[in-house]
């Protein structure tokens, strides 16, 4: 009977294991693939003209593989989508956390959660129909798609992710501190931004960074509103992101264009990993604290 | 009871996974690659011919010319689906192909748009970025908004081909497919883009070029330039299966053309 039940237990932890491995090896395979898929144009291209070169034109008779302008546009999209989006959703979790009243509270939070769930294709067709004919109209330029069109799209696609882990951490600031300033006479403007919100000051960096990660893996959206030639970032100007430069050519890309396409994932990739390490930083750095 | 239902479902679903292969050298299969332009005129003649053969299974995976053509020089289908000519390398290595229609590329501008009639030059001139100004080609005083489609695309390629813009267009917006172009053209009144002719739809304006309407009709005899062809490729060292062949010979009939020109495409035969 003893023996039968081990059986069962040991057969059981067996198959969580394999299941466990699946997640595992997925991501060693993904990132062993994109190495080994992304380093043979890298290196038939050469590493700095590849990373700095300014000119991409993948499809000419000699063409030029410079993913510099992707990178930036990349950098500077997300950075633009942060600088808005940061501050809007950064007051929206305050507010939420400690002024809302739970009516106001309960719509907003499973308005910011509706936000989360809806697809990116949706947002980007409507920037596509909505935001780059008023952006033409706003700024009376030729055409809207472009940085700035990008730029606004993503800064609504990663507003969810900032205001509820922001708010989660706001919310686990014990009571007692927030009680202790409260009764030294501080107002409760002075308590939340003095004490409430230093005290989640790493679960909101974590927040930001998470936004940074949603804003530079985006591909769907923005490649329906930011007109996709490979130009320099302007805000105005039609660009190019790391993510649609590998999504607009795959489809129809051969030979070392194909190549070339693997190594912009696997930059890609790198930044995203980067992200990821500072993520990881600032959890456990809120562990510790 | 549930789990009888779980079991019909699940080998219902085995089952379509099984058919859904479409393996070829399979008695009764076609597979076709390729192009994802001619979607509309390789679904209907797909359509009609395993209507009249019930055994057949037709399979189609849009993936683009390029794509299409590798895959009938790898034997992953029977048939490839190119929306230009083979080049030379690639008839070299052992493809041959058979035009099967022509498909007229339309230059689209917005509604609200005065001009009505471009010659090829100025069209050239304009995707080169020489002429920015509608006011140059006889509209308003607004910038060129130039649309184009992404790098290896189909119709970008037979585009700047005919108008020998190959390389040097300056495009404001690169979009992946034929409605994003009609969407973006059509929300934009100093916009020009250009799309397949079957595709068109009323919420553009199709411009003249060089004085020519592009209709069935001018595409054919020629008088309307910017064409290209539809190709079916196939390899000429490799015999086609009983069931490909049998879709060759439909598709390239005389019978076919009615159906070709339903779904848009100009039919050569």
């Amino acid at each position: 009977m003893k023996n039968k039940k081990n059986l069962f237990e040991n057969s059981i932890h067996a198959i969580f294991l394999i299941l466990g491995l699946i997640t595992v090896a997925s991501v060693i395979l993904i990132s062993l693939y994109l190495i080994f898929a992304g380093l043979p144009a890298i290196s038939k291209i050469g590493l700095k003209e590849f990373l700095f070169g300014s000119e991409w034109a993948s499809t000419r008779e000699d063409p030029k593989f410079g993913i510099l302008p992707f990178i930036l546009t990349s950098v500077y999209g997300t950075s633009g989508a942060i600088v808005i989006g940061v501050p809007i959703g950064f007051f929206t979790a305050v507010y939420l956390a400690k002024e809302a009243r739970p009516a106001v509270k309960r719509v907003t939070i499973s308005a910011v959660n509706l936000l989360a769930g809806i697809p990116s294709v949706v947002y980007g067709l409507v920037g596509m129909l909505v935001l780059v004919p008023a952006i033409r109209k706003a700024f009376g330029i030729p055409d809207g798609a472009g940085l700035l069109a990008a730029i606004l799209v993503l800064t609504v696609m990663i507003l969810p992710s900032i205001i509820k882990v922001s708010l989660t951490s706001l919310e686990a600031v014990p009571k007692e501190y927030e009680d202790g300033s409260l009764a030294l006479g501080a107002s409760p403007t002075e308590t939340y931004f003095r004490i409430s919100v230093p005290a989640a000051k790493s679960g909101i960096t974590a927040s930001i960074v998470l936004g940074v990660g949603r804003g530079i893996g985006e591909a769907m959206a923005v490649m329906m509103v930011s007109g996709n030639a490979p130009n320099m970032p302007a805000l105005f100007r039609s660009v190019r992101f790391l993510t649609t430069a590998v999504a607009s050519e795959m489809s129809y890309s051969s030979g070392l264009q194909r190549q070339a396409l693997f190594s912009i994932a696997l930059v890609l990739f790198l930044f995203i990993m980067m992200i990821n390490a500072i993520l990881n930083y600032f959890m456990k750095k809120d562990k510790v604290d | 009871m549930k789990k009888i239902l779980l079991l019909t479902l699940s080998g219902i679903l085995a089952l379509t996974l099984l058919t859904g292969c479409g393996k070829k050298g399979v008695e009764g299969s076609v597979a076709t690659d390729g192009s994802t332009s001619m979607e509309k005129v390789i679904g209907s003649l797909g359509e009609s011919f395993t209507g009249e053969n019930k055994d057949v299974k037709f399979t189609y995976n849009p993936t683009g010319s390029g794509s299409g053509i590798t895959a009938v020089s790898e034997d992953r289908c029977d048939i490839g689906l190119s929306s230009r000519n083979l080049k030379d390398e690639e008839k070299n290595k052992g493809l041959e192909e058979t035009v099967l229609a022509l498909d007229g590329i339309a230059i689209i501008v917005s509604p609200d748009n005065d001009v009505k009639d471009l010659s090829t030059e100025d069209i050239a001139k304009i995707y080169k970025g020489e002429i920015t100004n509608w006011k140059d080609v006889g509209g308003k005083d607004a910038e060129i908004v130039v649309i184009g489609r992404e790098a290896g695309s189909g119709t970008r390629d037979g585009f700047e081909s005919i108008t020998k813009t190959e390389n040097s267009c300056k495009y404001r917006q690169e979009l992946t497919s034929t409605g994003d172009v009609i969407t973006t053209v059509a929300g934009n009144p100093d916009a020009i883009g250009y799309a397949s002719l079957a595709s068109v739809n009323k919420n553009v304006k199709t411009l003249k070029v060089n004085g020519v309407n592009p209709s069935e009709k001018t595409v054919k005899d020629g008088s309307y330039v910017i064409q290209r062809p539809f190709v079916i490729v196939t390899k000429t060292d490799k015999k086609l299966s009983k069931a490909a062949q049998a879709f060759f010979d439909y598709i390239t009939s005389k019978d076919a053309s009615e159906i070709i020109s339903k779904a848009g495409a100009v039919p050569v035969k």
